[in-house]
């Protein structure tokens, strides 16, 4: 990989500078998607860090974006917070309850910890439905007009949204790219191959784990919070095992391990979703299939083939 | 008596799930969804079968298990069979199928929750309070298809050769036991026995395209207490959860109880991975 660093690095600015550039020419409803999209890709991110990288096969990451985006939802609709303290709300919410669930379910591993987190996600869905009087239960809050402004930006605008959720994205993305970069990412891969050999080396299974799934819960967090903000709305099905399904399925498709891979999983299933939508209803049943299609034919993800055939430097 | 025959339904499905895992080594998230199968589809038989109830009922108990069933075979052939039984891989797997049987269901059965009648209202009645003879019946018949298992797997053949696949599986292909139908036969029968659960409840409860969930958690939470893979255990937690659960409820809403039963599992499974009944990881 070494000697490839200007490839990279145009490749992945190029990108964040073709998304900006889309904000002037995109039509009103595709600009809407792709603000959405970035933002759940950067959920998705998250989730690439922790499962992509160090092999964590989480099923319980709804939790850590509900979590971002009742800190946020909540701060505003109790206290009456503005949207940037909201934001950062949010951010703490989500890491603290990664610390929480990851120094308990980080002690199980393979299937166990898949179950682990299936169930104290499960339980945050319960525990949201439970204090309905305070989180609106299925109903959900709508965040007042007045918390959505971040920084003199009116989120519920169209040009601040999709303006904040590219910068969002583009910290994500190259925060992600440093990250595994960085020799702490090197470790993470580590983990994910040979946990036994990372250890032989001095290297704390434990710890590395707890460390990215505390970045993979900032990642979430800061994305639940985002969206709840931009899009003015939280709810208990952003909590569901779905949302913790989704991101999965984004990352499979894209390319798990790759740092476009959650982006390009995440657009790709969205215009999937939406395109198959206007033939069908079925939506549950193209998740399922496409969930399906990936573990079966395409185990590696769409950018995983990509740099298994073509660009072996991809990171 | 609530409580044994929430027991009874679960240590049904349960037994499929754990029977499913401890041979194939696959955690079936779709397990929940054969159960709603199992009942939709008591539903579709009931309606189109006519004549008294309890004929139509005995219909859908012996033909849908069997639908569920070869429906789990195909699954097992066309798709886990492929990922080579790869823990995580099904998984993922699973989880795809419970979305296509979930919109299926939805497509075909349509949202609303639909009542089967049960096959005889018989009500015993005593003194001072009376039995609906329809719940002794799901009782009775959850022991007798259990009893069924046990024999199977413990006196025939056939479990012989589950038994020993489930040991060890490259030995037991040595030994020329073709291991890919057994691994099919256990999907389905885990499948079959998710499904006969759901046919002995439907009556008691409603046929719902969302309905599978909650077994799935439950069974789940059976099967960890009980110790992953092992039958035996199974069995005493799914009549120490069904027992408890009308208990637990009488004293905390319903949520809270969940709320609380789920944290304990899986906080079970961080302190004692091996389940509270197990012997050995």
């Amino acid at each position: 990989m070494i000697g490839h660093d200007r490839k990279i690095w145009a490749l992945h600015l190029g990108l964040v500078g073709v998304l900006l550039a889309l904000h002037w020419v995109l039509p009103i409803y595709h600009h809407t998607n792709l603000a959405r999209i970035m933002v759940l890709a950067v959920f998705a991110m998250g989730y690439n860090i922790a499962f992509g990288y160090t092999g964590l096969l989480s099923l319980g990451h709804a939790l850590l974006f509900a979590a971002g985006m009742y800190g946020a939802g909540l701060s505003t609709h109790l206290f009456g917070w503005s949207a940037l303290p909201a934001l950062g709300a949010g951010l703490l919410v989500g890491v603290v309850m990664a610390a929480v669930v990851g120094a308990l379910a980080l002690r199980t591993k393979g299937v166990s910890f898949m179950i682990v987190t299936l169930m104290f996600a499960q339980a945050g869905y319960l525990c949201v439905l439970y204090f309905g009087s305070i989180t609106g239960g299925d109903e959900g809050i709508v965040i007042a007009p007045a918390s959505r402004i971040l920084a003199g930006l009116d989120l519920s605008a169209e040009t601040p949204r999709y303006l904040v959720a590219w910068a969002l994205f583009g910290a994500g993305l190259l925060g992600n790219l440093a990250l595994v970069r960085a020799p702490f990412g090197r470790v993470m891969i580590g983990m994910r191959e040979n946990e036994d050999r990372s250890q032989l080396l001095g290297y704390d299974p434990y710890r590395t784990k707890l460390v990215v799934t505390l970045v993979s819960g900032l990642y979430a967090g800061v994305a639940g919070a985002a969206f709840a903000l931009m899009f003015g709305y939280v709810g208990a099905s952003f909590a569901t095992i779905q949302y913790s399904i989704l991101p999965m399925l984004w990352v499979l498709l894209g390319g798990a391990g790759v740092v476009l891979g959650p982006f390009i999983g995440a657009l790709l299933m969205f215009y999937l979703i939406d395109i198959s939508s206007s033939y069908t209803t079925a939506n549950l049943a193209t998740i399922g299939f496409a969930l399906l299609a990936v573990v079966l034919f395409a185990p590696r993800g769409i950018l995983g083939a990509v740099r298994e055939r073509w660009l072996p430097w991809l990171p | 008596m609530e409580g044994l025959v929430t027991s009874s339904v679960l240590a049904l499905t349960a037994v499929g799930l754990s029977l499913v895992f401890g041979v194939m080594r696959v955690v079936n998230v779709a397990h929940g969804e054969f159960f709603m199968l199992g009942a939709v589809s008591a539903w579709f038989v009931t309606q189109a079968i006519p004549g008294p109830p309890w004929v139509s009922f005995s219909v859908a108990l012996a033909v849908c298990p069997l639908i569920v069933a070869g429906l789990a075979a195909a699954a097992d052939r066309m798709i886990l069979a492929r990922l080579n039984y790869d823990p995580e891989a099904t998984i993922l797997a699973t989880i795809g199928l419970l979305y296509v049987f979930q919109q299926a269901a939805l497509s075909f059965f349509g949202p609303d929750a639909r009542a089967v009648t049960a096959p005889f209202s018989l009500r015993l009645q005593f003194p001072w309070f009376g039995y609906s003879g329809y719940k002794l019946f799901v009782i009775l018949a959850a022991v007798l298809i259990l009893s069924a298992v046990w024999w199977l797997m413990q006196r025939t053949k056939a479990g012989l050769v589950m038994r020993a696949t489930q040991m060890d599986r490259t030995t037991a292909q040595a030994f020329g036991i073709n291991v890919n139908r057994v691994y099919s036969s256990v999907f389905a029968l885990g499948a079959g026995l998710a499904a006969v659960a759901a046919v002995l409840i439907v009556p008691i409860s409603q046929a719902y395209y969302l309905m599978g969930g909650e077994p799935l958690l439950l069974a789940f939470t059976v099967v960890i207490i009980g110790g992953l893979g092992s039958l035996r255990g199974t069995l005493l937690a799914a009549l120490l959860i069904g027992l408890s659960d009308g208990i637990v409820s009488m004293f905390f809403s319903p949520t809270l109880a969940k709320i609380i039963a789920t944290l304990l599992v899986a906080m079970v499974l961080v302190v004692r991975p091996q389940g509270l009944f197990g012997a050995k990881a």
